[in-house]
């Protein structure tokens, strides 16, 4: 048997050894810690964990590093979650004055998940995903991540893999942590273009002027459409498909086009044809119909939840997904289109090499029995496949105590001019 | 120095008595200074009154009809004539009439400020309809007032320099309505934190850049409106710190606590309706669009997403279903589906029992009215949940009608009314044309309203015993309460397992 190939059902016995020797402890403390510029920001956190059999702990807090490792070192949650920095302790919530235990700041996070997209991807469905739809998940985080940095300012983002579905984002900059509700909210809803449930047909509409964000991200997408959209996902292949893109044109159009596409052999091909016979409707409604498919098929779908509550619960980077038993990894950004999802490691494959090294230099073992964990956990992690993912995230981190600096600087000198 | 700048403003020579031209020049105000005279407690009571009838007629007029519109303005223009809280000063003169009048609406809305600090929802509900209002008044100011009335309230807003302005043309012409090469030109930009315009922000109507928003100056009143927001409501809080001294006034306790429980969003959450077993067909009929979308939906797929569990949950809470009834039709229809019983345990039947108040922060919450079902949490990829008037194709819309066999020219009259916004108008429509009537004689803004008033046409009122509780103490309504009248008024004396088939029957549609 290789037990390099992940088993749920072995997630038991995997968990303990993954939070002794290769969870990042260090560089996991140093990011919510902050740099510990505010009083308890840390020590106020929520953390909630899943336990076997989807038992659901929330309210857990820790006053440090050291509390916090040997708690899950103990409780060896099937799954993490960050919630909101709170007025109090969490794990005191019910002793405090009821009314007085608020959530005051927390990371702006965004959460994008493929199943939102089952009815624009052919190749899978709900919890499914292949290289193919993958693409989406990448115009998705190049579409946000300019966003949020050119249009918000936001230095900060943290974009993580879900482990299974979909990826996470986290905007850490302190003015977005202390972002109220109603802020929160009015960056999600700029950010959501595709609206509509099951009972709109058309999800995007378009008014004119279009507005730099949709110019922006349609120049995204354009790099993408045709390789992945009319390629790949061959939107235009067969009449079943194309009636449905067919459906989000002006009926004036309709029928014209519809004899078009029988005489066509490609997807390409007929997406050439709607986009000529859309341009004599130009100025009128319908001229921008090109892009509202575009858009309709490729834009970033939000769960705008997740982001509205400051006491949004979001699962942690470097929880284990137990239904996978992949990690939630950094993503490196500038490195993004050779980002695989099905590269990331899983626990059973860290475990295995790690046994491999182990038995290697089992003679050397006495030697280093004296060492302290911090440091032994540090070569462990780095002799496994989860190494490129911490060093993405020392990275971020990085960047993060530089800017926290340059900041303490520019504050000490205007206090010096008093 | 203030003196001397407003003098130069106003004229004042035919004030009398006590009355200063300087307190009120302007025809609105920003509420910056409480009212510092004596007054009667008759004065009081009645321009409390007054104001609060006026507040009530700005959240009406707002439902009713599309803030901003013609006919919006219309109505709120006569209703604060006719509440006399407007007045034309001619020659921009302020007499004794008009001076009295400014007054009034400055004192009656520090009265109301004490009424409505003291919750949560009260101050959302204040601070929303004094916005509105604000709002309303702002457009009316003429435009060479508007620059001195933010000087008077010290509102400054910088504007950007012509080279920014020149360097950022192309996103600012695109991120605003109506703007050519040329009146560019001449239109101000002020560059604030996004923050404070997040009445643009959220519908992508300014330009962002690093995290400022450049508003244009036909739009400086979202600013304002923003300042306004803030604070008032920074001052709700101030007041409601200093409350007890207030209450302990015995004059005016009972005044104030006259004013604060404001009841026009009624009792319609809270009506109970006792469900008959041969009224199956008749309930169903009783279901607004909303809750039937959401039903068949369940049904079809044995599945909502939380938002579909959330509203349609809250209503079916809301015509007396009980947790346990609730617990046992969730739990049959999810588990038809994927969901085996012990998932549906672990993870929704947490959620049920938080909906009646079981769990969590043990709030007993009331079903969704009309207006949170529009406005809050519309419906996206894979939810079956919202209003469907407002969140449906037209196509879609109208065959759904045909397919209740709605003839084609209500349906013309619902897509008409969809069409300008009318979302709730569109639903009364629905509801007159399948009760056959001519008039719903109500005005609909709640789902369980929609319920409870198909029951009394259908069953003719004779039997339909509403057990009302108000909003406010449905608090420390227990729910047990409701089982014993439910079960008392449909002489349920079978076991759980056969009022489940009852419900069920109830519930199915067709």
């Amino acid at each position: 048997m290789d037990l390099s190939v992940y088993e749920p059902a072995s997630l038991p016995d995997l968990l303990p050894l993954y939070y002794r020797r290769l969870f990042p402890f260090y560089q996991y403390y140093r990011w919510l810690n902050y740099g510990g510029v505010v009083k308890n920001y840390f020590p106020n956190r929520e953390f909630s964990f899943t336990l076997k059999d989807d038992i659901y702990v929330r309210y857990q807090s820790f006053s440090n590093m050291s509390e916090l490792e040997k708690e899950m070192q103990k409780m060896n949650p099937y799954k993490i979650d960050i919630g909101a920095v709170y007025s109090h302790k969490p794990s005191l919530h019910n002793s405090v004055k009821s009314g007085t235990f608020q959530a005051q700041e927390k990371e702006l996070v965004f959460d994008i998940d493929m199943t939102d997209y089952d009815d624009v991807r052919r190749c899978c469905s709900s919890a499914d995903i292949c290289n193919k739809c993958w693409t989406l998940m990448t115009i998705a985080i190049r579409i946000l991540d300019r966003a949020l940095y050119e249009d918000f300012g936001f230095q900060h983002r943290l974009w993580v893999y879900s482990g299974r579905r979909g990826v996470h984002c986290w905007v850490c900059d302190e003015s977005a942590r202390k972002l109220s509700q109603a802020e929160r909210s009015a960056v999600a809803e700029y950010l959501t273009v595709v609206k509509g449930g099951e009972e709109t047909i058309k999800k995007v509409q378009l008014s004119d002027p279009i507005h730099p964000l949709i110019r922006k991200s349609l120049k995204i997408i354009e790099r993408y459409f045709e390789e992945y959209a009319l390629l790949g996902q061959d939107i235009l292949e067969n009449k079943q498909c194309w009636d449905k893109v067919l459906s989000l044109v002006p009926e004036a159009v309709r029928e014209n086009l519809l004899r078009d596409f029988q005489k066509a052999r490609s997807s390409v091909d007929r997406w050439e044809r709607l986009k000529k016979s859309l341009g004599p409707l130009e100025l009128k409604k319908g001229a921008n119909s090109a892009k509202e498919i575009m858009l309709q098929y490729c834009y970033p779908r939000l769960d705008i939840n997740v982001s509205k509550g400051v006491n949004h619960l979001l699962k942690s980077p470097f929880s284990v997904h137990p239904k996978t038993g992949r990690i939630s990894v950094p993503i490196d950004v500038r490195k993004l289109e050779s980002f695989d999802p099905f590269a990331v490691p899983t626990i059973s494959m860290m475990c295995s090499e790690l046994d491999n090294v182990s038995t290697i230099e089992e003679d050397q073992a006495d030697a280093n029995e004296g060492e302290p964990d911090v440091k032994r956990r540090t070569r462990d992690y780095k002799r496994t496949s989860l190494a490129p993912y911490v060093k993405t995230f020392e990275q971020f981190l990085d960047k993060l105590d530089q800017s926290r600096k340059g900041e303490m600087l520019l504050k000490s000198d205007l206090k010096k001019e008093f | 120095m203030v003196f001397s700048r407003t003098r130069q403003l106003r004229t004042t020579k035919r004030l009398t008595g006590d009355r200063k031209g300087d307190h009120y020049p302007f025809s609105l105000q920003f509420y910056q200074l409480p009212p510092t005279e004596n007054i009667s407690l008759t004065e009081f009571e009645t321009f409390a009154i007054e104001r609060l009838k006026l507040l009530k007629s700005v959240e009406n007029f707002g439902v009713s009809y599309l803030k901003g519109s013609l006919e919006y303005n219309a109505k709120l223009e006569s209703e604060l004539r006719k509440l006399k809280f407007v007045c034309l000063a001619p020659n921009d003169e302020i007499d004794d009439k008009v001076y009295d009048i400014r007054r009034k609406d400055h004192i009656s809305h520090f009265i109301l400020r004490l009424a409505y600090c003291q919750s949560e929802d009260l101050r959302r509900w204040f601070i929303q309809q004094e916005m509105d209002l604000f709002k309303f008044r702002f457009n009316l100011l003429p435009k060479e007032k508007v620059q001195e009335f933010l000087r008077f309230n010290d509102l400054e807003y910088v504007a950007i320099s012509g080279e920014e302005k020149d360097l950022l043309q192309h996103d600012l012409m695109n991120s605003t309505f109506g703007l050519s090469t040329a009146k560019l030109e001449d239109c101000e930009f002020y560059k604030v934190p996004f923050q404070a315009a997040l009445d643009l922000v959220r519908p992508r109507k300014v330009f962002l850049s690093k995290g400022f928003a450049f508003i244009p100056h036909k739009d400086i009143v979202t600013l304002i409106l923003n300042d306004f927001r803030t604070r008032l409501s920074k001052a709700l809080a101030l007041s409601a710190r200093s409350l007890p001294v207030v209450q302990s006034d015995e004059r005016l306790q009972p005044l104030l606590s006259h004013l604060r429980p404001y009841n026009m969003t009624s009792n319609v959450g809270r009506t109970r309706i006792p469900m008959y077993r041969q009224s199956f067909e008749l309930s169903s009929k009783s279901f607004p669009l909303c809750m039937r979308q959401l039903h068949k939906s369940l049904r079809e797929h044995h599945h909502l997403r939380h938002g579909g569990r959330m509203q349609y949950g809250l209503f079916l809470k809301g015509i007396g279903l009980t947790l346990e009834q609730a617990l046992q039709f969730w739990k049959l229809e999810f588990t038809k589906g994927k969901v085996d019983s012990e998932k549906f345990d672990k993870t929704y039947s947490y959620s049920i029992r938080h909906n009646y108040g079981k769990e969590g922060k043990r709030t007993d919450y009331t079903p969704y009215s009309c207006m949170k079902i529009i406005l809050s949490n519309p419906p996206s990829q894979g939810d079956y949940h919202g209003c469907p008037f407002r969140h449906s194709d037209p196509e879609l819309l109208k065959q759904k009608l045909q397919s209740f066999k709605v003839s084609s020219t209500g349906i013309n009259q619902i897509l008409d009314l969809v069409k300008g916004m009318h979302f709730q108008l569109a639903c009364q429509k629905y509801f007159e044309l399948t009760h056959n009537v001519d008039d719903c004689g109500f005005s609909l803004n709640h789902p369980n309203q929609y319920f409870a008033e198909s029951q009394k046409l259908l069953t003719g009122g004779r039997d339909v015993k509403k057990e009302q509780a108000p909003m406010e103490s449905s608090q420390a309504n227990p729910p047990s309460q409701v089982t014993s009248s439910l079960s008392s008024s449909t002489n349920v004396t079978s076991t759980q397992s056969e009022e489940m088939e009852d419900l069920e029957q109830i519930l199915s549609e067709y």
